[in-house]
């Protein structure tokens, strides 16, 4: 009779260490994805289901492996800033301006006041962009529809913006080493700006529907949590390093294209759960709204690219048509590609889903011997396989759309 | 005379299914409205049938608002390619659509749902089978729904379907006896002494006279109102379905028209869950709280009141569709959690509530 334990109803639904064994069953295999509307693009989860309740995680990458790296072997400098735009592709003029930055700096070059408010601009339009879809498709994974469709409606006017910036919706391509492609067109601060007054808005009616309703906060309240330690070990950048209560902003740590003139608040979290991660995204657009208003309000003029680089950016099409000088410096710009001194050199850039890195390799000439990208969603995702087991099926949504990772960054 | 006997109850039965899938159908659509209006969207606007659509200025309007949508939903359904995986058990997969729509569309029959008066002068109630246990025959049948769940689960041989069936069996377990706990005092109160209704729909809404019941038993009508919101797989409760996690829950090896069942199914049971609580808590077909109906006598006032009492359905419909759209989704074991921990001890405790206030004001008042 030794080996027989008696049960009660509580003892059961307690799930004790001690009546555990004898309750065990089969584990099943579940595949999640590469295909599955929780994975946001291909990931694939391999996982272990003890019921309900995961055991084990494995995460599978590489089903979007293009080989950008390999890619910006072969081309000029200027001729990958078309592939920067399908790194991370919900903040496309991010990346292109954290690839320009890098390059400039190997180039040691810095580019007028006027070109860096275009940019810090473009960075933060994206970041709403980026977090907008975050927050709504993160709103859809927890099974509230309505929150996507209101914030998808405010990114459909960021994309109208973006067109008459760059003249794509998507893929911006905007950067240019040394410059933008084209300066900012008539009366479109303004329309900038009245999009910032549209987005608080928005965001007040994110917020009644999910931050203090007993559902959304019973799914995401200590869920998926991150202690300070794990998030550094694995390398966590962004939002969802700050959502553990660490403060690591590079653009106040490591001020790049003048963000220290710029009066903004780091929202920092406090225990690195999925709702956290949340707030921290919600409160993050606030303040990238706050920055455009306070570059809008102190717009400098000038030009909007290094007038003096003249081995790296392209002269105006009227003077090339005009100048020989400036027709020589065309063709060779297009030819050999923008001239970059040797050297090796590394630049991360506060992008919407953490540090961007780039880890550029030159021996000289138009083309980088190597080019190196760090993913901020790729390291963000390394955490899955600790992070996952012990929790729910269904929790795994709420978790993979609180990371608020892109399949395009991580696999590049 | 014999023959009309047979042909007639037949001819009831088809008119009110005729009436019901129609509901259904527009049922879908008044979701698809309604969420693109929450939503900020138009929603289907396009969607037009020969002749009536190109009548001036009518046919536009009519496109605008999609009335001819579920006309083309209903032919897509009917003419996609009808795929059978190779890995289930043929038998209970087809078996399985059946067996979900078929007690939704058998509880109608007990279904009243508006009055006339006899050559006697008494009041009777518009219905197929007008039988003294109608809710219970409901809260049978209706249950049997699950079983189509379980079965589509079980037969697709398939993991995603097999955990959302496994979710939505334990949910509607859990929330039948709530539900059932909930709607005792309901019946406690309609069976006062001297009347001879007993379990009969018609008796609670005849009860229900001056006083809605929603507001004199508030605590079972939420009750009731989740528990249906459980019963009918809504957002909420979505569980079985949860596209985000479960690809389609237990429909995702369905397609076609076997689909289109379950689809069907599921605005069924939310237009059988509005009507029975219309009449449970919100009067039936009387006219407000306090106010003797207006209805004329005769014929026209049995139109009057079917219209009322569709009115209320509209409401509730309505209702369901809001939620769904304005609500995140459970956890599965917070359904569990509610369902056991909170609305199942609150139900016995509103049960011996209104026991012992039933059998006071019985004292009292005899």
């Amino acid at each position: 009779m030794s080996d027989l334990k008696e049960f009660s109803v509580g003892d059961i639904g307690s799930r004790s260490s001690e009546c555990e064994p004898a309750l065990k069953t089969e584990k099943m295999a579940l595949n999640v994805g590469p295909s599955h509307p929780t994975t946001h693009g291909v990931l694939r989860l391999m996982m272990q289901l003890d019921g309900d309740l995961i055991t084990e995680c494995e995460p599978v990458l590489g089903y979007l492996h293009r080989g950008d790296e390999k890619i910006a072997e072969n081309m000029t400098y200027n001729q990958f800033v078309p592939y920067t735009d399908r790194l991370d592709y919900l903040a496309p003029l991010a990346n292109n301006v954290a690839y320009a930055l890098a390059v400039e700096k190997l180039a040691k070059l810095e580019v007028p006041e006027r070109c860096q408010a275009i940019r810090v601009i473009c960075c933060e339009l994206a970041r709403i962009s980026s977090h907008f879809l975050g927050v709504g498709v993160y709103g859809m994974d927890a099974g509230s529809w309505t929150v996507f469709m209101y914030t998808f409606t405010e990114r459909e006017k960021l994309y109208t913006l973006f067109e008459e910036l760059t003249g794509a919706r998507f893929t911006t391509s905007y950067t240019r080493i040394g410059g933008v492609a084209r300066d900012i067109p008539d009366g479109w601060l303004g329309r900038v700006n009245s999009f910032c007054k549209g987005v608080i808005p928005v965001l007040d009616q994110v917020d009644r529907m999910l931050t203090r309703n007993r559902i959304f906060m019973d799914r995401t309240v200590g869920i998926g949590s991150i202690s300070k330690e794990k998030a550094i070990s694995y390398g966590i950048t962004g939002p969802n390093l700050r959502a553990c209560g660490i403060d690591l902003d590079l653009r106040k740590d490591k001020p790049y294209l003048g963000y220290e003139k710029y009066d903004f608040e780091v929202p920092i979290g406090v225990n690195g759960d999925c709702y956290d991660r949340y707030l921290m995204r919600a409160e993050e657009i606030k303040q990238s709204v706050s920055i455009i208003r306070q570059v809008i309000g102190n717009f400098p003029e000038g030009l909007y690219y290094a007038e003096e680089a003249k081995k790296i950016f392209a002269p105006p099409k009227a003077k090339i048509l005009t100048s020989m000088e400036e027709l020589i410096q065309n063709f060779m710009l297009v030819t050999e590609g923008p001239q970059m001194p040797k050297g090796e050199v590394y630049f991360e850039a506060e992008n919407p889903k953490g540090a961007l890195g780039f880890y550029i390799v030159s021996k000289g000439g138009g083309v980088p011997y190597r080019l190196k990208i760090r993913g901020p969603s790729f390291c963000n995702l390394s955490i899955l396989s600790e992070l996952l087991p012990g929790h729910h099926l269904t929790d795994t949504t709420v978790i993979l759309g609180s990371l608020d990772f892109v399949m395009g960054e991580c696999d590049r | 005379m014999d023959f009309l006997d047979y042909i007639i109850p037949i001819l009831y039965a088809l008119g009110m299914m005729v009436v019901f899938m129609t509901m259904c159908a527009y049922a879908v659509l008044a979701e698809r409205k309604i969420c693109s209006l929450i939503q900020g969207r138009v929603g289907p606007n396009r969607a037009k049938i020969p002749i009536i659509s190109q009548i001036p200025i009518i046919g536009n309007i009519l496109t605008r608002l999609g009335i001819f949508h579920p006309a083309a939903d209903g032919l897509k359904f009917l003419f996609k390619e009808e795929i059978t995986p190779k890995h289930v058990r043929l038998t209970y997969y087809y078996l399985a659509p059946i067996i979900a729509l078929a007690p939704a569309l058998t509880t109608m029959v007990v279904l009243p749902f508006g009055r006339y008066i006899d050559t006697n002068g008494l009041v009777q109630p518009v219905v197929l089978a007008d039988i003294d246990v109608g809710i219970l025959f409901i809260l049978a049948v209706s249950s049997l729904g699950v079983y189509g769940i379980v079965l589509a689960g079980w037969a697709s041989n398939s993991k995603y379907p097999f955990l959302g069936s496994i979710r939505s069996t334990a949910q509607m377990i859990s929330y039948e006896l709530a539900m059932g706990l909930s709607i005792l005092p309901v019946f406690l109160w309609a069976a006062a002494p001297g009347s001879d209704y007993g379990l009969s729909l018609f008796g609670v809404v005849q009860s229900q006279k001056t006083l809605w019941l929603i507001l004199w038993q508030p605590i079972s009508a939420l009750i009731f109102l989740v528990a249906i919101f459980a019963e009918t797989n809504r957002l909420p409760f979505d569980m079985a379905e949860s596209e985000t996690d479960l690809v389609g829950g237990f429909h995702t090896e369905y397609g076609a028209f076997k689909f289109g069942m379950f689809f069907v199914a599921e605005y069924a049971h939310i237009i059988m869950g509005s009507a029975l609580f219309v009449l449970l808590f919100l009067g039936g077909w009387h006219f407000l709280p306090g106010i003797s109906d207006p209805w004329p006598a005769g014929f026209f006032g049995v139109i009057c009141s079917t219209l009322w009492f569709l009115l209320k359905i509209f409401l509730m419909i309505f209702f369901f569709i809001w939620m769904r759209w304005s609500m995140p989704r459970f956890r599965y074991d917070h359904v569990m959690h509610l369902g056991w921990k909170i609305l199942l001890p609150l139900a016995i405790v509103n049960f011996i509530f209104y026991i012992f206030v039933i059998a006071l004001i019985d004292k009292i008042s005899y």
